[in-house]
């Protein structure tokens, strides 16, 4: 047994220990605490950064050779020269104006003024503290969200030039992605993204709000539909139907395609808006979706016409990724496969039957892909969408399939992208005709839009 | 003289040009055509939409010989570039009036 002194030196003892420890220790979780914080901003904002290179690499290499290769050879760097001129073009107006209108404030029809000309996006000094400020969105830098989001402004109009290429002035594209993206895409990124009439779960959600996790709705509807409506008002290329239209480089379009597949990673993983689990998940289901979608289209050829074509395989796997786009965040990978599949079958007979029934010029099928694989995008996310992926309603059921109720959502915004883009694309291109005209004349046309609209030319072999 | 112009298969070009080495056919030009006859054209499709092309890519192959040798090298194009497909090719036989070597400026079967 202890005698009565050992107890007390011990007592004594442990008392300091416990006194002294109980500070040290508070101040120790905290450091390793912030220091997990610090870790996990990086690992976020260094995913975030990658994904807008990848977004933006899918403009440009990406759409540029996948188009590129799709024109004659004398309108190849009139098509390419459209991606790249976008990139400058839209992300000027982005850091002006378009990141505050899509972002700014959560009221239901357009952002405000508050991320105007970067203010309160870019660091500020703080001289109460003696350090800068560093905005935030999230867990990511709100310099990364802007940039992230302006990637998208970029590549969506870009998107529509598949459908009025080889004939359409440049003047005119530039004057009509001005406008095209401040007056659609702006609202159309708001009322989905930014709290607007189409979010899901806002107070000002029509029929609850549309999910939408990576576009689908705001990218890949609006553009294509818009794509149908200039393809329809620009009218036919010279000798569609009658002249030898051809791809001339389906080499560019197959490394495009590739291009497209690897930077769609960034822009559906990316769209998580941070690292981790769901982002994962995100990054396999567009995997999938995109290899489901090379064998939906291929195979649909290769028993319809008896040779799967290379041209359907690259277009496959677009399609594939297109209708993933809203769903990367809400279905498993079975489901996934199933919508790469459809996409594949249903896009390619936008492409070959719709558009050959109809009789309109989309040139490179912007809308025979992103118009129609988007729109079975949206619909089928209100199918599979599954709160095992990402729970945004809290407990209660999402898809169809799981008993859930989005799909009236997924409709209307359905519904509301289509009816918008359609009006406003028409508005828009009224404008820009009456102003400076839509289409170059028919000897421009004939000699090709690099000479005469560039002056250059894409193959000089001396 | 004669010039013998010879339609042909590309992939027929190198077992032509080794026959026509090993009989010494001293010289020739190529030229990459496209045209058709009996075998007409193919059709292609692109997303859905069809296109005749009617102009199959061929290789041209021209020649001058001294006319005691025509019918050997038109023999040997026929023998190396015959396949008993259709689209086999063709060859072309003309009277060549002078041939001349443009370093030398020597003339007629000499320059040849």
């Amino acid at each position: 047994m202890f005698k009565w002194y050992q107890v007390a030196i011990g007592a004594f003892l442990i008392s300091g220990i416990v006194s002294a420890s109980v500070p040290v220790q508070a101040q120790e979780l905290a450091e390793v605490a912030a220091k997990a914080d610090e870790a996990a901003l990086a690992g976020h904002n260094a995913w975030m950064l990658t994904s807008c290179a990848l977004v933006l690499f899918m403009t440009a290499p990406g759409l540029a050779m996948f188009y590129g290769g799709l024109v004659r050879s004398k309108n190849v760097l009139s098509i390419m020269m459209q991606c790249l001129f976008l990139m400058g073009l839209m992300t000027i107006l982005w850091a002006l104006y378009g990141y505050s209108l899509s972002f700014g404030g959560d009221g239901p029809y357009i952002g405000n003024s508050d991320y105007l000309f970067m203010k309160n996006v870019e660091r500020t000094w703080d001289e109460a503290t003696k350090a800068p400020i560093e905005p935030m969105a999230g867990a990511i830098p709100r310099y990364t969200h802007m940039l992230f989001q302006g990637m998208f402004f970029i590549i969506t109009p870009a998107l529509i030039c598949g459908a009025f290429a080889e004939r359409m002035k440049f003047s005119a594209m530039v004057v009509f992605s001005i406008l095209w993206g401040t007056l659609v895409y702006c609202p159309l990124c708001h009322w989905v993204w930014g709290g607007g009439i189409l979010a899901f779960g806002s107070d000002h959600g029509l029929q609850g709000g549309a999910l939408d996790f990576a576009g689908g709705t705001v990218v890949h509807i609006s553009s294509g539909v818009s794509a149908l409506i200039c393809a329809l008002l620009l009218g036919k290329r010279k000798g569609f139907g009658t002249s030898d239209l051809r791809p001339h480089n389906l080499t560019y379009t197959i490394l495009g395609a590739a291009m497209l597949w690897v930077g769609w990673f960034g822009f559906n993983a990316g769209s998580e808006l941070a690292s981790d689990g769901l982002t994962s998940s995100a990054f396999a289901v567009t995997h999938f979706s995109a290899a489901a979608g090379v064998l939906g289209w291929a195979f649909y050829e290769w028993i319809t016409n008896g040779k799967p074509s290379v041209l359907g395989a690259a277009s496959g796997a677009v399609a594939g990724l297109v209708c993933i786009t809203p769903a990367a965040g809400f279905v498993n990978p079975m489901p996934a496969i199933l919508m790469g599949a459809a996409a594949g079958v249903v896009c390619a007979l936008a492409c070959g039957k719709l558009k050959n029934s109809f009789g309109y010029d989309d040139s490179l099928d912007a809308f025979g892909v992103h118009g129609v694989g988007g729109t079975l995008g949206a619909i089928l996310t209100g199918v599979f969408a599954t709160r095992a992926c990402w729970n945004i309603a809290e407990g209660e059921p999402l898809g169809m399939l799981e008993g859930g109720n989005v799909m009236p959502g997924q409709l209307t915004a359905i519904v509301v992208t289509w009816v918008f883009s359609i009006v406003a694309t028409l508005i828009i291109l009224k404008i820009v005709d009456v102003a400076i005209g839509l289409r170059v004349d028919e000897n421009s046309e004939v000699r090709g839009l690099d000479l005469t609209e560039h002056g250059e030319e894409g193959y000089i072999f001396v | 003289m004669k010039k013998i112009e010879a339609v042909l298969r590309h992939f027929k070009l190198e077992d032509v040009k080794n026959a026509l080495s090993e009989i010494g056919v001293a010289g020739m030009t190529i030229t990459e055509v496209r045209g058709f006859g009996r075998q007409k054209g193919h059709t292609e499709t692109y997303r859905g939409t069809e296109y005749a092309v009617d102009f199959v890519p061929k290789v041209k192959l021209e020649i001058a010989v001294a006319e005691d040798r025509a019918q050997t090298v038109i023999d040997t194009i026929i023998r190396t570039a015959q396949t008993g497909q259709i689209g086999d090719g063709k060859i072309f036989v003309s009277d060549l009036t002078e041939t001349i070597r443009i370093r030398t400026g020597e003339t007629g079967n000499g320059a040849l």
